[in-house]
């Protein structure tokens, strides 16, 4: 009989997750927790100013602390030609500082010592003269011709530009807002954000001398992309490298690009014959690594008076740091910001974009989303709220007239994307339904008498996840598809490894669930493993929530080539052809006589010890997969404040999420993903703040100054869910990791801005403070987060 | 995060542990519940040659009152200790609205009350209660014990009246005339953030006169603001609103605030008068329900 699937773990099971097993007994493996006997430690010395040209550096004292066993410069990398390396958007980056230094905490030497105390003595003993340049703190300044160049290292470099890029039909666009009857407009900043996972980056370089193979274990979201990138820059033969990703405590994008520190930890090891490990304290972490965001998002609305949107004109200025270290697919400069307004029908649009560099810390990491979704989202959902209110419609009705309706599906996007599914409508009825949206003037008119000012803001979005197809997405050349291998042992039980690295999404629990489904054994009878390059198949990573669309993809045909191999043993084992075989859960079977079949353990067994003639024994496999199109998850956010005007001081009084990511493997797993997309996105929108100062110093560069919400001040979340199966996905899972980091922020926003509505205030930036939104409402006026421009 | 060396004493007495830090010339540092002295030794903003852990002293963790209504804090009673008591909740409304404002959770079950008033910090929320109380704290050195009042304790940003040799061992508040009265209003960014401004008020009343307010302010300026004087022109008055009007608009004077990224000096100063405005409202409405 059928195996009844909730009961095995399979698809829609809430299985707890399996790897919480050691994590909450403190046995997780991070990097930090490995030990290599005679390993040594680094600590690196960073640039206390933000643009400054180095004049010398005397390391001197730094060699004479006891226990000292390398000290590096700049000069160390060179002799290697190591100095420099590529970044994944086909800039360079400098390893350690040999010119100049272009952000403040820029890597400018090394200690390796033997201990982490000692490394850390010493490092304060080097003395680094420094010659002062103006820095450049923000893309407007880095536009003056007069500012300096900050990237003289470059040849053919004349200004602080980074790209120019650009999509769309301009001419129809034109004509569109030419047509219209209404032009409404807004303009943004999305502030630079920092991922903050738990753990910080890390790596134990391990280079044997006599075998030439070099180990690293490391802090990486996509190991096997690291593998390329020191093949091709340490000039050692792939297969001589080993990238280990252990368990990682969070990534949220930061651990996707090749951060100096891995590179100076794999010299020293080479050059000192020890083991060498770094790990990178919080402050460090916080204000080298990639950052997310620091846009300025403007653009417009070409509008019909019935609320009908005829065309969008968008235009971004980003700020990339000193070093343009974005790791977004090579042919889309700004990301997916072109997914922008993918759920509404919009017939013309079009979209251009800057890239400036300035002295701070690399951005462009895509924290949480899938390559600069969030942005192109938080613009989209705050310019139909401006819309809206400037048409005088009611905010659900002009979602309502311009959301795509199921009938339109498959659907080309202005900017040419193919979104093939959803149920958008039902989505926002659902959480209007939720909220109490029909009686919601009656209770904003009851608070005003009580003296408090409510808000409600909805957030509607749908987002492309799950890169590739590689036709379109590669990241340095190398194409966008994921993997998965499978071998199922003699006694039914499997190892199932995939390209993929968890990080926290749960990969160890959910992938085993897919293989439950597709063959019927037991999820806890199958062992998953990531991470491991030697072992592990060619994959691109995790992050842009691509694991289930992709590699989870890649799990699914697997199990199914090992259950065509299984179906051809059980015809072997029950005697008949192989068309006279039925597929249950868990067993094939005759046809026509359904108590005579054999388990999937028995033909498991007979794969060991019984094929049939002519028959490869075993039973393993592994798949490849590369996606048709990205998944299209749905989501509809609504969020209702309450604003205490005599301080700005905002409260969320009920927050309703309906996601739509299709058909669900793990319930428990993406309400999870869900709340804590949300709970980032309540952080985004309320406290974070990581700012500069005209001289570059990074203000917020703690833990007590930029904010990470916890559970006490994090309001609660209902959550609701509407399944469209994505129509090419084998198993029609769609994306889930980033919808509420996403969709999220504009919820809160629109919310607090609709509370202010009365005051003719059209926008406050994030974060909204309490001083902003007190200064709001005081003033009438707008509350820019913009840096003031300069005047050329 | 790695400090730099240090020594490291656990004594089992005062005068132990005075003796230890009376030799070590003003190189060592006391620790109490380390929540403010071990992030800095950690981020390496001190780096004393020796600490000497006061944690194993008996004798320094009570919260009692004497006869004459003089409240008395140990200087091992955590935050959380200060949270729980029934008796802070009945009778010391500016304490107990403090107590739960302070860090978060997990920091409470650690910190001090006396460390906190010790570490002198601007934000710091109990400095300001000890103002605002009129409470003194009482030093014990190599040549015994002295009594330091509030109001010059605390010099500058994290520097009190405290030689190098003497441990705080108690915080003294004294009882109120008539029935003591108060609140604490912090505005923070997040649960544990250090207060963007706060207000601890503190009024001894009889009927529905104000023997003596007190009243002091963290957050909003370079070191906890002793409004005392400001908010005086409540003394022998009663909360009729233009009296609370005054003494919300003398005790915003008396803020020092700067601009920076939690908010203008003015919004600053406007939240102090919006919580003083609150704390002293709130207090004349339970006046009236009370008569
Ligand atoms: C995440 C976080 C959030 C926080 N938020 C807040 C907040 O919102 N508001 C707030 O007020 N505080 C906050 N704090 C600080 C916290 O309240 C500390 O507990 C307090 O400032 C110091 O008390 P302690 O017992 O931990 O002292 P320690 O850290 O042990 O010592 C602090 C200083 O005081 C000296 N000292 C301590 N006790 C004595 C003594 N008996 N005699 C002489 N010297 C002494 C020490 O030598 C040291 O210089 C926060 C701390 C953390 C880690």
């Amino acid at each position: 009989m059928a195996l009844d699937e909730l009961k095995i773990g399979g698809m829609g099971a809430s299985r707890r997750r399996v790897e919480d097993n050691r994590f909450i007994r403190g046995k997780g493996q991070y990097v930090d927790d490995i030990v290599l006997p005679g390993m040594l430690h680094m600590e690196i010395l960073r640039s206390p100013v933000a643009h400054a040209r180095i004049k010398s550096i005397d390391t001197s004292a730094a060699w004479e602390v006891p226990g000292v066993r390398l000290v590096m410069t700049g000069d160390t990398m060179a002799a290697r030609n190591l100095a420099w390396m590529p970044t994944l958007s086909y800039d360079t980056q400098a390893v350690l500082a040999t010119d100049k230094v272009r952000f403040q905490g820029q890597e400018v030497a090394a200690v390796i010592a033997d201990d982490p105390y000692i490394a850390k003595d010493a490092a304060s003993k080097i003395i680094v003269e420094y010659e002062q340049l103006p820095a450049i703190v923000n893309p407007m300044q880095a536009q003056d011709p007069n500012s300096p160049l900050i990237r003289d290292d470059k040849e053919n470099q004349t200004n602080n530009k980074v790209f120019d890029w650009e999509i769309g039909d301009k001419s129809a666009t034109d004509r569109a807002f030419a047509d219209a009857d209404v032009v409404s407009k807004i303009q943004l900043h999305y502030p630079r954000s920092h991922p903050s996972p738990m753990e910080t980056c890390g790596s134990i370089a391990d280079f044997d001398r006599a075998t030439g193979k070099l180990t690293v274990y490391m802090t990486s979201q996509a190991p096997h992309i690291v593998r390329a990138a020191v093949a091709m820059v340490a000039e050692l033969p792939e297969h001589m490298i080993r990238i280990v990703s252990p368990d990682l405590g969070g990534g949220f994008g930061n651990k996707v690009p090749i951060y100096p520190g891995y590179v100076i930890s794999i010299l020293a090891s080479i050059l000192t014959e020890h083991p060498v490990k770094w790990v990178e304290d919080k402050s460090s972490n916080l204000i080298s690594t990639g950052f997310g965001r620091d846009v300025y998002l403007q653009g417009e609305l070409a509008l019909r008076k019935d609320g009908k949107i005829l065309g969008m004109r968008m235009h971004t200025v980003s700020d990339h740091g000193a070093f343009f270290a974005d790791a977004q697919p090579t042919k889309f400069k700004i990301g997916l910001m072109h997914s922008t307004f993918a759920c509404y029908d919009v017939p013309a649009a079009h979209l251009t974009s800057e890239g400036w560099y300035t002295n701070k810390a690399p951005g462009g990491v895509a924290y949480r989303c899938s390559f600069r979704v969030t942005e192109a989202m938080f613009f989209q959902e705050r310019m139909i709220h401006a819309a809206a209110d400037d048409l005088g419609m009611d905010q659900a009705e002009f979602r309502r007239v311009n959301l795509v309706k199921d009938d339109m599906f498959p659907y080309r996007t202005a900017f040419g994307f193919l979104t093939d599914s959803g149920q958008y409508q039902k989505c926002l009825d659902l959480g209007l339904e939720a909220i109490g949206y029909s009686t919601f003037a009656q209770e904003q008119e009851e608070a005003r008498k009580r003296g408090k000012l409510l808000g409600l803001g909805i957030s509607t979005m749908t987002e492309p996840l799950g890169a590739g197809n590689s036709r379109e997405y590669d990241i340095i050349g190398i194409k966008m598809f994921d993997s998965a291998e499978l071998r199922v042992h003699m006694t039914g039980k499997a190892i199932l490894r995939t390209g993929a690295k968890t990080q926290g999404q749960g990969h160890e629990t959910t992938w085993a669930q897919i293989v439950a489904h597709e063959l019927g054994i037991p999820a806890d009878d199958i062992v998953v493993e990531e991470g491991d390059t030697d072992t592990a198949p060619f994959g691109m990573g995790t992050y842009a929530s691509r694991s289930t669309p992709v590699a989870g993809a890649a799990v699914a045909m697997v199990a199914r080539k090992i259950r065509a191999k299984a179906r051809k043993i059980a015809a072997h084992l029950l005697e008949v052809s192989e068309e006279d075989i039925e597929w249950e859960l868990g067993r094939f079977y005759v046809r026509g006589n359904q108590e005579r079949g054999v388990t999937i353990q028995d033909c498991a067994l007979a794969a060991y010890s019984n094929v049939p003639d002519g028959m490869e024994p075993g039973l393993e496999n592994n798949a490849y997969y590369d996606p048709p199109n990205l998944t299209w998850p749905f989501a509809a956010y609504i969020c209702k404040v309450e604003i205490d005007p005599e301080t700005g001081v905002w409260d969320v009084l009920q927050f309703v999420a309906v996601d739509d990511c299709g058909v669900r493997i793990n319930p428990l797993i993406v309400e999870g993903q869900i709340m804590g997309g949300l709970t980032e996105a309540y952080a985004m929108a309320s406290m974070q703040y990581i700012t500069f100062d005209e001289e570059g110093n990074c203000i917020g560069s703690n833990y007590m100054d930029y904010l990470l919400p916890t559970a006490w001040e994090t309001p609660g979340f209902e959550l609701y869910e509407v399944v469209t199966p994505c129509p090419h996905h084998p198993i029609g899972a769609k994306g889930i990791g980033e919808c509420a980091t996403v969709g999220g922020p504009a919820a809160f926003v629109n919310a607090v801005m609709n509370a202010l509505k009365h005051t003719g205030v059209r926008n406050v930036d994030m974060p909204l403070m309490p001083n902003r939104v007190y200064e709001a409402l005081q003033t009438g006026k707008d509350v820019s987060g913009m840096p003031p421009v300069k005047a050329g | 995060m790695y400090p730099s060396r240090f020594e490291y004493d656990a004594p089992k007495t005062l005068e132990e542990a005075i003796a230890i830090l009376d030799r070590s010339g003003g190189e060592a540092k006391v620790l109490a519940g380390g929540q403010s002295l071990v992030p800095m030794l950690k981020l390496r903003f001190a780096s004393p040659e020796r600490i000497v852990d006061i944690n194993g002293i008996p004798g320094l963790n009570h919260v009692r009152v004497d006869a004459d209504g003089t409240l008395r804090i140990g200087a091992l009673v955590r935050h959380e200790d200060m949270e729980n008591s029934a008796l802070l909740e009945k009778s010391y409304p500016t304490l107990a609205g403090a107590a739960s404002l302070v860090a978060d959770p997990i920091v409470r079950t650690r910190g001090t009350f006396v460390g906190s008033v010790c570490h002198a910090d601007p934000q710091g929320d109990w400095a300001a209660t000890m103002i605002a109380l009129g409470g003194r704290i009482v030093a014990q050195g190599p040549n015994g014990r002295r009594e330091i009042d509030m109001r010059s304790f605390v010099l500058g940003p994290f520097v009190t009246a405290l030689a190098f040799n003497e441990i705080a061992v108690e915080a003294v508040i004294p009882g109120a005339k008539g029935t003591a009265r108060g609140g604490y209003l912090k505005l923070e960014r997040r649960v544990g953030d250090f207060a963007t401004a706060s207000v601890a008020v503190y009024l001894d009343m009889s009927g529905a006169t104000v023997n003596r307010a007190g009243c002091a302010l963290a957050g909003v300026g370079g070191r906890t603001i002793d409004a005392n004087d400001a908010i005086s022109v409540l003394n022998g008055k009663q909360l009729t609103d233009e009296n609370i009007a005054a003494a919300a608009e003398a005790v915003a004077d008396a803020a020092d605030p700067r601009t920076d990224h939690r908010g203008s000096a003015d919004y600053k100063r406007h939240i102090v008068k919006t919580f003083v405005t609150r704390i002293l409202t709130g207090i004349a409405r339970t006046e009236q329900k009370a008569a």
